[in-house]
């Protein structure tokens, strides 16, 4: 388990310094220096030289390269090109937002999905079965902004239930759930349908194990057999799923926050993509990568303590 | 993963798809040939302004009225297949050749090649992929072929990955060893033994992803970041849409029925094709 976990982590790290070092050459390939892109073509050469100095890009390449790396392992991310903030304190500001919403969003599919797997198992091979198949597939298919902008004028702009716009008065808890409502829905769609068919499979693969069969031989009923003894099997590669989609689950924040407004990590990179405003981009992949990256080695390692043969095949 | 071995792919020969497929199959046929024949479908000119009938309802010559600059939607909805299935089609068709290549060269090729191109793959598919799509979009400016370009590079290490796996088992195989004994070069097993066998599940993966890259194309141009404006796309239609909410929600809920449509389709299709081929063939939420 230790070897594991060491070498594990080992490849977690060398991969995020992969990723800093094609970052940071991504900013070189760029024609034009990044400074004059982010200001636009109506810079005085005054401010651009100013921003030149304050990001460091009159030094030479090495210094540039060395002072990169060594901020961003101290948490200094650069600061913000127009208001100069730091980029870190930025991405803290917004960072619970997301995740309150993805928590909430990953929350309802979870119950939803896992019971209406639970539901065609119980039903299998019948209509109910084939009918949440198809269910489950088109609530993959569908974009969640899509469904994103239909709740937005459904719920907020005609019937008036929900705010349309942001995350809520701060401090005013009610405010804010109400704010979230929408934009989890929207996200969570998805991961019913995911969900719903990964519980289905894993359990009717295990149905047929040793223990369900004595369970049946002892006369339990279909239903508690399900719910006590076959789910707490099946539920496993479910939790080896929701860390690999925290990615996903990021992507479609991007989107969904953006049409709800609502501060968040997705709004605030978009928006800065659009100035071209190249710390923020940056400094906000840097952070949500490195926090992948450290999601997905957790829970690779939580599979690795519940299940012991992950440990003897490392990434084959 | 080693279904490919008994059995193996044929693209000549029609896969039995399921109800669900077949339904799948329609929906893409229809949005293929509303991509192609786009300019003789179209009523009226998806570019022409018309600022006087601009954000109508549904009439009888805009069956779904205009948006805010008086332009037919439905001409844009239209054209907007052409610029979606055109994007989705190349991004992933280019992604599927250079994962073939890369997956080859990796299971095939000597060990230290396949060492750095695992670690390259790995080091790309650990980065949440809309964080890396929109560094590159701020790097080289956005419109269509920096949308291709990306969309390419968050693909090509599933395929390539899922080739090179393929391409390990194969090497193995009897039939492998066979050729290899009776002196087949590298390049004579790797082009006529084990790329046609590595190629199935490959072709059912790569039209899975259709979908998904459709919903990033679309959700892309929607923060105008993909397509630029005015060329219709889905995605900026729908961003008109929702900046005219209030005023005409018809140009909202009109320009969401193409997109969900051809999402559902594809992915429909997709589960067929899967089904009849290759069920064992496992796919990642992206």
């Amino acid at each position: 388990m230790l070897t594991y976990a060491v070498k594990r982590i080992g490849l977690a790290v060398v991969i995020l310094f992969t990723v800093m070092l094609a970052m940071y050459a991504m900013v070189f390939l760029v024609p034009g220096d990044p400074a004059s892109l982010a200001l636009g073509p109506r810079a005085t050469p005054a401010l651009k030289a100013e921003l030149i100095a304050r990001m460091g890009l009159d030094q030479p390449v090495h210094v540039q390269a060395w002072n990169f790396f060594a901020n961003a392992l101290q948490g200094n991310l650069g600061y913000d090109v127009w208001s100069k903030k730091p980029v870190l304190g930025q991405i803290l500001e917004v960072f619970p937002n997301t995740l309150i919403l993805g928590a909430a969003a990953l929350g309802w599919a979870l119950v939803l999905g896992v019971a209406l797997g639970c539901l065609a198992v119980v039903w299998r091979g019948t209509l109910v079965d084939t009918m949440l198949g198809i269910l489950s597939v088109s609530m993959i298919a569908i974009p969640s902004f899509v469904i994103a902008l239909y709740s937005l004028l459904i719920f907020a702009v005609w019937l008036n239930w929900l705010p349309a716009l942001g995350a809520g008065m701060p401090g005013d808890w009610g405010s804010q759930i109400r704010a979230t409502i929408l934009p989890a829905f929207a996200i969570g769609i998805t991961w019913v349908g995911y969900l719903a068919r990964l519980v289905r499979a894993s359990m009717l693969e295990v149905m047929g194990a040793n223990h369900i069969r004595t369970a049946r031989a002892f006369g339990l009923g279909e239903v508690r057999i399900i719910i006590r003894y076959a789910l707490r099997l099946a539920i496993i590669p479910t939790v080896a799923i929701l860390a690999v989609g925290f990615g996903a689950i990021l992507s479609s924040a991007v989107f969904v926050e953006t049409v709800f407004s609502r501060p968040g990590i997705g709004t605030l990179i978009t928006s800065a993509v659009a100035k071209r405003n190249y710390p923020v981009v940056m400094g906000t992949t840097l952070f949500m990568t490195a926090f992948y990256l450290f999601v997905v080695t957790a829970a690779d390692l939580v599979i690795a303590r519940l299940d012991p043969r992950v440990r003897d095949v490392f990434r084959g | 993963m080693s279904s490919a071995v008994d059995a193996p792919f044929c693209p000549l020969r029609l896969p039995r798809l399921g109800p669900m497929g077949i339904v799948g199959a329609v929906l893409v046929a229809t949005f293929l040939l509303m991509a192609l024949f786009a300019p003789w479908l179209a009523p009226h000119d998806p570019l022409k302004l018309d600022v006087m009938n601009k954000l109508q309802g549904p009439t009888l010559s805009h069956w779904a009225g205009t948006d805010q600059l008086g332009r037919d939607t439905l001409s844009r909805l239209i054209w907007g297949a052409r610029t979606a299935l055109a994007i989705a089609l190349t991004s992933t068709g280019l992604a599927g050749v250079i994962g073939l290549i890369l997956g080859l060269v990796a299971g095939y090729g000597p060990r230290w090649l396949d060492g750095v191109l695992v670690l390259v793959l790995d080091s790309l598919s650990s980065l949440p992929m809309i964080m890396f799509a929109l560094a590159v979009i701020t790097v080289l400016g956005p419109g269509t072929a920096t949308l291709i370009l990306v969309i390419v590079l968050i693909s090509i290490p599933g395929y390539a990955r899922l080739i090179r796996a393929q391409t390990l088992t194969m090497k193995a195989a009897d039939f492998i060893q066979a050729e290899r004994t009776m002196g087949a070069g590298s390049v004579r097993i790797l082009l006529r033994h084990l790329l046609p066998n590595v190629v199935g599940p490959l072709v059912i993966v790569l039209s899975m992803d259709v979908p998904a890259v459709i919903m990033l194309e679309a959700g892309l141009s929607y923060l105008n970041l993909g397509v630029k404006p005015p060329t219709p796309s889905w995605g900026n239609i729908l961003y008109d849409g929702y900046t005219s909410l209030r005023q005409q929600p018809v140009l909202v809920v009109a320009a969401g029925v193409p997109l969900v449509l051809s999402t559902i389709g594809f992915t429909f299709l997709g589960e067929g094709l899967r089904d009849a081929l290759d069920p064992r063939l496992k796919v990642r939420p992206r």
